[in-house]
């Protein structure tokens, strides 16, 4: 089973909502849409849904081209942000709708609404209405029905995007587990970085409307091709620092000049941009191969366990993830170190330049 | 609009539904439009009169008054019918079982038939046996809608303030509802007037039903026939003939079919463009600020 | 500006409750520091937002008294209580202007000309809108309208609080660490008292100095977030802070050892006999994966980027460890907890090395 997309594009109205895209996604395969709202995650679902028809471009199912065909020709499931179910039927009756349109057998419809109910945890609140069940509960339901169908295709639209965070946090933990299971080829659309790590499998990062990078999951997290799906794909977001190369030297915006190590040493003369991620970022010199920089904190976050310490270097806003509770006064000039084998190059088309050491050793 | 997958077989099942409104629709008004170009003098014979019908209906003065007496109509009871209408809206209760009662209460004017209506208010206007019109009379106001052009007016119009404020309101209504919470709740936090929530949050986020319900009634009461018909027959004199009675009297009256289909196709040009004219003003305002 | 004191407050939804259940929010008695951020933390329907909603004066408590300072406030409109409310959906007058929205509160309370156009704009440089000043305000992105919410509740120079209903759950990932570290300065800068509602135990931890942790219509803990991390008062605080939460496993403790199905395990120091249901909390962060210690089955590891979650089972209970980016995982794996980081809980709430019990 494939959904094949070849150069598929959207235009609305003279304004490009997605620009071409040619993907391929397969059998069993989580497959996670990262952006920021508005990226064109939604539009790209409905389309290979058929939900909207492309303005160029072909999408195939297993080969055979599906461009023109109805949603309801397709074997689509769907999922969104709201909790979408029959409210005047039983969860059980919810769960079976799709069964009893394709027109399964009584038996067969109840065991396999039993098992998706066992799934999602449901089992006891079959006979419920799915108003009377929380949030959580209300979008396990329409998860249930989206499984059951046994669908090819099945995508998920911010499923979890209005549930408590803690509820959140426990779905999110089955999901990969169920889709295992399931055999289908899901597509699953966040603007959580956090979350696409989570649920593993691919990750394609979309940008105004671009694919910026499709991979398996921790491979775009850990070798961004560029500075727009490394920024996307970080939380909190990466750091960026301007530097001019000039022999063994590296500019600084802020005026400071250091020495190049790492993969900044062998870069020819030029400017670049480096990108560092906060937890790479730390206020403790560890060794003598770490870069310093000069910088003046703006503010501290502790969550318990880390803190998340903002400072100001040059005028560019970084944020250090250290652990511990570490409160420093706002304004107090304090000094960050970086391992340069944590540091990702980019030129100033953004394109990579040079992956960081560590990633690339992994 | 988004393109959705094409289907032709869709086609099929529109085609009761176009072949309907062909016969019902499309080809009496070909009639008419037939009728509009040609003359007669009896024993069907038709003779072709070209756009002379038209070039009268336009320089008659006749309908020309009509036409005034329409305008005025039309906005002394949009002027009247939009702001009570929006007024009930805001004093009516939110929940409960008031609200639902005051709903039903509401929706009653508008379940009458048209000449229902007309004749209630005939009738309550009489000077011999109507409630009102003896009332009035009783406190020496001399009312009689029969004779007094200016009385006949002021029945008309509250007649249609009565049969269609409720539309207004109940639409504004539903565009009150529609508000969250959390808005009046940062109002109250930051101590606007009551004229200041209608103003900024209430009347903003009613503006696209309150636009529905003038266009509504704006057409409506363009066309209005039943009513005043019943209750004053276009009298007394000519001076409450609306332009469709008017109409009728010229059609079924004096039987001038020729001038009667002009002045119908002229009549139906006129509504067209002024909903138009409505429409196009009012969404284009909306549109410029959201372009801002 | 003024102490928010809560004396005996409670709520329930029906006239003549009876029992404790019938309360959506169970009696508190509880002072909030003049010029402090708290933040609200539960879960939905734990009556974090019935309790903010009484503070606002949008909802009338069925007992106990509220102070603003020393004054009484308990029956006073909203508009008289002086304070500011950021809500859950962007609330902003879309016909105005972004100047005139900052403006309008100055307005309603009869304050114009230089005065108030001086503050406007001070505001708006802190909110940094002052180079969008004549936008619309219903073109805006969310999170442009959330500051303008906050600027209209700061303008106003005396406001005694400023509350948040959970006001970034509309706010993209990104734009929350904006919003988040704008707000926490302004905070620092101007002392306001503050009071966020949130489900979201990041932005309460990373927000406030002091976290109320509900549920059910019961604060369980109010505490710094180092305090709800290390030393959770109730086990639904180690569960519902930390991400992964806390891991509890039913214990028997003798002196400084629990023993536990799969093995014995040191504790951080020696407590007396205990009675009830008695449970061990470790969190993912204090387990650490070896070669020795207690065997465990890994059902599952997942890469989170800087660090990795393995879900695992130690002999019949699940539980979740964290190991640092680019640590390696033993075939064998064996695991030891960090004997200073271990809780001990009977019957659901803390019990300190003394044996005493904590209650909320």
């Amino acid at each position: 089973m494939t959904l094949t997309l070849e150069s598929v594009s959207k235009v609305v109205r003279g304004e490009t909502h997605i620009h071409p895209v040619s993907l391929t996604l397969s059998r069993g395969s989580m497959n996670v849409l990262l952006g920021p709202t508005l990226s064109g995650k939604t539009s790209l679902m409905r389309l290979m849904a058929g939900l909207d028809q492309p303005t160029g471009g072909r999408i195939l199912w297993e080969g055979r081209d599906v461009t023109g065909l109805r949603v309801q020709d397709r074997g689509v499931a769907m999922v969104y942000q709201q909790f979408i179910n029959y409210p005047s039927m039983s969860v059980f009756e919810n769960i079976a709708s799709p069964l009893r349109i394709a027109g399964l057998s009584r038996p067969e419809i109840e065991e396999r609404v039993a098992r998706a109910a066992a799934m999602m945890k449901l089992t006891p609140m079959l006979q419920r209405k799915p108003l009377e069940l929380s949030g959580g509960q209300q979008q396990r339901c329409a998860l249930a029905r989206a499984l059951v169908k046994n669908a090819g295709l099945v995508l998920l639209d911010e499923p979890l995007a209005n549930l408590d965070y803690k509820l959140r946090e426990e779905l999110r933990a089955e999901i990969p587990a169920i889709f295992e299971e399931a055999g289908s080829i899901f597509v699953y659309a966040t603007t959580e970085p956090h979350e696409a790590l989570l649920l593993g499998g691919n990750t394609a990062c979309l940008w105004e409307g671009r694919i910026t990078q499709f991979g398996p999951t921790a491979e775009v997290y850990r070798k961004p091709g560029d500075a727009i799906t490394a920024r996307v794909f970080s939380d909190p977001p990466m750091n960026f620092l301007r530097v001019q190369k000039r022999g063994a030297r590296l500019g600084l915006g802020s005026g400071q000049e250091i020495d190049a190590k790492g993969p900044l040493a062998e870069l020819p003369d030029g400017r670049y941009v480096a990108g560092f991620r906060p937890n790479h970022l730390g206020i403790e010199p560890r060794g003598a191969h770490l870069l310093e920089f000069s910088a003046r904190v703006a503010i501290t976050e502790i969550t318990g366990s880390e803190s998340y310490i903002h400072v100001d270097h040059g005028g560019d806003r970084w944020v250090a993830l250290v652990h511990g509770v570490r409160e420093l006064p706002a304004g107090a000039e304090q000094p960050v170190y970086l391992d340069p084998a944590h540091v990702y190059v980019f030129g100033e088309d953004e394109r990579l330049v040079a992956a960081a050491p560590y990633a690339v050793a992994a | 609009m988004n393109d959705k997958p094409v289907n032709h077989r869709a086609w099929f099942m529109v085609l009761p539904v176009v072949a309907l409104v062909a016969f019902s629709a499309a080809l009496p008004l070909m009639t008419v439009v037939n009728y509009s170009v040609q003359d007669t003098f009896g024993n069907n014979q038709f003779f072709w009169a070209g756009a002379d019908w038209f070039e009268k209906t336009l320089t008659d003065p006749r309908i020309h008054n009509a036409f005034l007496r329409q305008i005025l109509f039309s906005s002394i009871i949009l002027a009247i019918e939009v702001p009570l209408g929006v007024f009930i809206a805001l004093n009516m209760p939110k929940k409960g079982v008031w609200a639902s009662a005051c709903l039903i209460l509401m929706a009653l004017p508008l379940l009458i038939p048209w000449n229902v209506v007309g004749t209630i208010w005939q009738i309550f206007g009489r000077v011999d046996i109507g409630l009102l019109g003896r009332t009035l009379a009783g406190l020496g106001i001399d009312y009689n809608y029969t004779q007094n052009p200016i009385d006949a007016w002021v029945t008309i119009i509250v007649m249609d303030v009565w049969h269609w404020t409720s539309l207004v309101a109940l639409l504004a209504y539903a565009g009150l509802r529609s508000i969250p919470d959390a808005y009046y709740q940062a109002a109250k936090i930051d101590q606007a007037s009551r004229w200041a929530v209608f103003r900024y949050i209430e009347l903003p986020k009613m503006k696209g039903v309150l636009l529905i319900a003038i266009l509504l009634r704006f057409m409506d009461s363009f066309m209005i026939y039943t009513e005043p018909f019943v209750v004053t027959g276009g009298g007394p004199g000519n001076s409450t003939t609306l332009l469709s009675i008017d109409l009728v009297k010229m059609a079924l009256g004096q039987f001038d079919l020729g001038p009667a289909a002009a002045f119908s196709i002229i009549y139906f040009l006129v509504i067209l463009l002024l909903s138009w004219v409505f429409y196009t003003v009012m969404t284009a305002e909306d549109a410029k600020e959201s372009k801002r | 500006m003024a102490k928010i004191t809560l004396s005996g407050l409670a709520h329930s939804y029906l006239p003549h409750p009876k029992g404790p259940k019938d309360y959506a929010l169970k009696r508190i008695d509880h002072e909030w520091e003049d010029g402090a951020a708290y933040a609200l933390l539960g879960p939905s329907g734990c009556g974090k937002t019935t309790l903010l909603n009484m503070i606002s004066g949008l909802l009338q408590p069925s007992e106990g008294r509220i102070f603003f300072g020393a004054t009484d406030v308990t029956d006073m409109a909203t508009a008289e209580r002086n304070i500011a409310q950021v809500f859950q959906f962007p609330v902003v007058y879309d016909t105005m202007t972004v100047y005139e929205n900052l403006a309008f509160p100055l307005r309603n309370r009869g304050v114009r000309g230089e005065a108030a156009d001086a503050r406007v704009r001070e505001i708006a440089r802190m909110i940094g809108m002052d180079d969008r000043l004549n936008d619309k305000a219903r073109g805006l992105t969310a999170d442009a309208k959330q500051k303008i919410s906050l600027g209209r509740g700061m303008v106003r120079n005396d406001v005694n609080a400023i509350l948040f209903d959970e006001p970034l759950t509309v706010i993209d990932p990104h734009m929350k660490w904006e919003l988040r570290t704008q707000l926490k300065a302004l905070h620092r800068q101007f002392g306001h008292t503050m009071i966020y509602v949130t489900h979201d135990q990041t932005e309460a931890l990373t927000f406030a100095d002091k976290v109320v942790v509900m549920t059910e219509g019961e604060v369980v803990q109010i505490g710094t977030p180092a305090e709800l991390f290390e030393r959770p008062a109730h086990t639904f605080v180690g569960y519902f802070i930390g991400s992964p939460g806390m891991n509890l496993l039913p214990a028997q403790v003798e002196g400084s050892v629990a023993r536990i199905p799969a093995g014995e395990v040191a504790l951080g120091a020696a407590y007396p006999a205990l009675s009830g249901e008695v449970e061990i909390g470790i969190r993912p962060e204090f387990i650490r994966v070896t070669g020795d210690g207690l065997p465990v089955r890994i059902r599952r590891v997942e890469d989170v980027g800087r660090h990795k979650i393995v879900r695992a089972d130690l002999a019949d209970r699940a539980i979740d460890i964290m190991v640092p980016e680019g640590a390696e995982i033993p075939a064998e794996p064996r695991v030891r907890f960090e004997p200073e980081a271990i809780n001990v809980y009977a019957d659901g709430w803390r019990v300190a090395p003394g044996g005493e019990r904590e209650a909320a």
